[in-house]
């Protein structure tokens, strides 16, 4: 567009009479300040037709553009999360719902790369009921809304379980029922401090040793797992500081079965339970597809090659697959896992007070609905610059050095 | 298990048998063939021995070829017996699957009046005319399609359905089949059969909507809409009215003049980073306040917010197809006199589009399946009627039936969609090679 056409001869252009303006016209460097110019007349014009527009309504209503209500009280409850009162300001409840769309969304991406791995490397089994229990998995939650299958699992699924007082016992003290999973929670004991200690100079010990192989290792210039030393050595410390300590430093505590709920342990509530479910089985599906095609991008004269260098097959996996791999697997990976955060908007469907839900709430009670959905795509593009700059970083320190 | 599952085996086992009779190199863990000959049996007694020995190897090979794989071919045995055993039981006996031909006209039409059902069997039968065409003329097995339909077909007749609509469904079936056998012997030019497509956008909507005053084809307004009827106009009004501005915006993005490249560079990313529940929230409260001078439906503020969306996504799709176009061709279209705007539309465009199909065809399986969020403002599309069927008292309690009909619903659609993707992939030539 910009590009000008075949330039007209010296001789033809001065025969031309060309008026001044169309002379200026034909000067490129005039046309593209002039398009760019009326372009950006015409993006300003609209928006601030929409800014006048809205400005009006809520004038209408008696309110204005502005972020002060964000210091009013907020009024309303927030069923889970970190601390808050209904009689916290609106910044507060907001930045709960950030720190509950942050829990399920980290929760999330780590169970769905776990599920994803799992099942993208099940889909290449040698073992055909292994494959086809895979494909069946990624085909089935692929093709079905994220939205629905959320539904499912919260009212189909986690609110048909027996009541509270009928809980199912899954293990000792881990009790399943309508109100969700309560489970033993570690608390600290009386010795807790003291094995604190114990935990330092396990810790350390583990570094130090990490840090040995590696140097030996390194001079050998051998392939090895420096972690195989360091992780045995921690744990060895940290358990024997827990039996030189006089009592358990940690302590289980057991849900006891109350007059009407659990008290005691910790709870999942069933609306948490269905968004992790739901958000983690559906990009797992996804994910497992990232990864069956990036371990079939590596060439197969690498398997054979390394196979021929005598390495064993989990070195041969380790060392030559793996990290060939991960350059074709890390970007998709980076994309479902900014899908995941995204989609865990959806829980306003169910109830689950991440920000999108706490947000539309806060809309609804002070009608400020623009102020509040700027708030909140700013947030939501923070979170997935913030993202992609990380994976950015690992994928370049994952590249090939050349 | 990962050791096993991706390291091809490349140990060279020495063959069994000194004879040599065993020519193929046997992988690790492999059975040797069975020992008895089938040459020397005969009739019913060969037969029997080799089929079993076939099967026998083939479940030796791909069940209990190494220790761990016979671990878990048992485990996962044993999980499916206790998963699916009081999964069959439910579905079979306890389920109470008469709430699906109950409310089955809702949850495919909505409240779309009865006496015009006919206008969606026209557009359903078109559909299904230009899918038949188009899987032929890119190559579908035809003999296996033809079953499926027939199957499908099938099924659908034993819902408790009226004569029209079984009648309906047959001629369906018919159109389908007859475009898929016309298809695969007849179109040459698979070029048409695109624009076919890109027409029948307008025409569907043209049916659902009609025309005003009119007696054959009255105005059906969209608040009307509803079911899967619903659920696929917004998906396919989506992709139809994203793809204009995702190309305008794949453009912009790529135009040499900064302040344009900027505002669409920044549009695209800010609504890639919004989740899609905040843009169609947005559609459907802001823009009600943004122009207070329109009425504009609820059902078209959904398609507003959808197409924005998506369009965002487009523009990134297009911008790889204009990419991959060789920077030969805009030399080319210059050295032949074409100035910027003739060499876009007629030279890089076409090509880039061509190489964007499948995508596009992704981008509509995603959208078609992300449609249902608009259920979340309370329209009634199929999961907004699903979710209106739980809620009522006549059939409470029935979530599980419900949902799984709208899942199955919603599978089958993107599921065959994604198969064909794949198909006009490699018949294009275009997308990942393997």
């Amino acid at each position: 567009m910009s590009r000008s056409p075949i330039p007209l001869g010296r001789a033809e252009a001065a025969k031309t009479e060309a008026s001044a303006l169309a002379r200026l016209w034909r000067q490129q460097r005039f046309r593209r300040i002039a398009i760019q110019a009326a372009f950006l007349a015409v993006v300003a014009s609209v928006a601030a037709y929409f800014y006048a527009n809205v400005v009006q309504g809520m004038r209408q209503l008696g309110l204005t553009f502005d972020y002060r209500f964000l210091h009013h009280t907020a009024g309303f409850a927030i069923s889970e999360g970190i601390a808050y009162e209904p009689s916290d300001t609106y910044a507060r409840a907001i930045w709960v719902g950030l720190v509950n769309t942050a829990r399920v969304s980290l929760l999330g991406i780590a169970l769905a790369s776990l599920i994803g791995v799992v099942m993208g490397v099940a889909r290449l089994s040698s073992n055909w009921l292994v494959r086809q229990m895979a494909a069946v998995y990624v085909e089935v939650f692929r093709n079905v809304p994220l939205l629905l299958q959320l539904l499912f699992w919260y009212s189909g699924v986690i609110l048909k379980l027996p009541p509270v007082r009928q809980s199912i016992q899954l293990f000792d003290g881990v009790f399943l029922s309508q109100r969700g999973l309560y489970l033993p929670r570690l608390v600290a004991g009386e010795s807790f401090l003291t094995w604190r200690w114990y935990c330092a100079c396990a810790l350390a010990a583990g570094l130090f040793v990490y840090a040995l192989v590696r140097i030996r290792l390194r001079q050998l210039d051998r392939p090895g797992f420096p972690a195989a030393w360091a992780v045995p050595v921690t744990l060895a410390v940290a358990t024997a500081g827990w039996l030189l300590v006089p009592s358990p430093p940690l302590e289980l505590d057991h849900p006891v079965l109350g007059r009407f709920n659990f008290a005691g342990g910790a709870h999942v509530s069933p609306e948490f339970a269905a968004m992790l479910l739901g958000l983690s089985v559906y990009t797992g599906a996804f994910i497992a597809e990232v990864v069956r095609g990036g371990i079939q991008a590596v060439d197969k004269g690498q398997y054979e090659a390394a196979r021929a260098l005598g390495l064993k097959p989990w070195l041969v996996m380790y060392l030559v697959v793996l990290p060939q791999a991960l350059r074709a697997i890390v970007p998709p990976l980076t994309n479902q896992y900014l899908n995941l955060a995204k989609n865990s908007s959806l829980a306003v469907a169910i109830g689950y007070p991440e920000l999108f839900n706490v947000g539309t709430t806060a809309m609804n009670q002070t009608g400020q609905t623009l102020p509040v959905f700027v708030l909140m795509v700013a947030v939501y593009l923070a979170l997935s610059l913030i993202t992609s700059a990380c994976m950015n970083w690992y994928n370049r320190r994952m590249a090939i050095e050349r | 298990m990962k050791g096993d599952a991706q390291v091809p085996s490349t140990r060279i086992t020495r063959a069994k048998e000194p004879s040599g009779q065993d020519y193929v190199r046997t992988p690790p863990g492999c059975p040797s063939p069975p020992d008895t000959d089938p040459r020397r049996l005969h009739g019913a007694d060969r037969l029997v021995q080799n089929w079993l020995g076939a099967a026998w190897d083939w479940a030796r090979r791909n069940f209990f070829n190494t220790w761990y794989n016979s671990i878990l071919t048992v485990a996962i045995l044993y999980l499916l017996y206790t998963s699916l055993r009081p999964a069959l039981h439910w579905a079979l006996t306890e389920a109470r699957w008469e709430v699906i031909p109950a409310n089955l006209q809702p949850l495919l039409i909505g409240t779309y009046p009865r006496s015009q059902g006919w206008r969606i069997w026209a557009i359903a039968h078109t559909l299904l005319l230009l899918s038949g065409l188009s899987a032929g003329a890119f190559g579908a097995r035809v003999k296996r399609a033809s079953a499926w339909t027939a199957v499908a077909a099938a099924f659908l007749f034993l819902l408790p359905l009226g004569p029209f609509s079984r009648s309906m469904i047959a001629l369906g079936a018919l159109l389908l089949t007859g475009g898929l056998w016309i298809g695969a012997s007849r179109i040459r030019r698979r070029r048409w059969l695109f624009v076919a497509w890109f027409l029948s956008f307008p025409w569907t909507l043209f049916l659902m909507w009609g025309v005003r005053g009119s007696e054959t084809l009255p105005r059906v307004e969209t608040s009307w809409w509803g079911g899967l009827v619903l659920t696929l106009v917004l998906a396919v009004v989506g992709i139809a009215g994203s793809l204009p501005i995702g190309i305008l915006l794949a453009l912009g993005r790529r135009s040499d003049l900064p302040v344009i490249s900027w505002c669409c560079t920044a549009f695209i990313e800010v609504v890639r980073g919004t989740p899609l529940v905040a843009v169609i929230f947005m559609a459907h409260l802001l823009v009600p306040v943004f122009l207070p001078d329109f009425r504009i439906d609820k059902v078209v503020r959904a398609m507003m917010g959808l197409t924005l969306f998506t369009s965002a996504y487009m523009a990134e799709n297009v911008r790889g197809g204009l990419q991959s176009v060789p920077k030969g061709q805009y030399e080319a279209a210059y050295a032949l006199g074409m100035n910027g705007t003739l060499t876009m539309l007629l030279v890089i465009l076409p090509q880039a589009l061509r190489s964007v199909i499948p995508s596009i065809i992704g981008q509509f399986i995603s959208l078609f399946k992300d449609t249902s969020l608009v259920a979340i403002i309370g329209l009634l599309d199929l999961l907004g009627i699903a979710r209106s069927v739980i809620a009522n008292p006549a059939w409470l309690g029935l979530q599980v039936e419900v949902f799984l009909f709208a899942a199955f619903v919603y599978w089958s659609f993107s599921f065959t969609l994604s198969r064909s993707s794949r198909r006009i992939e490699q018949a294009l030539g275009v997308g990942p090679k393997r």
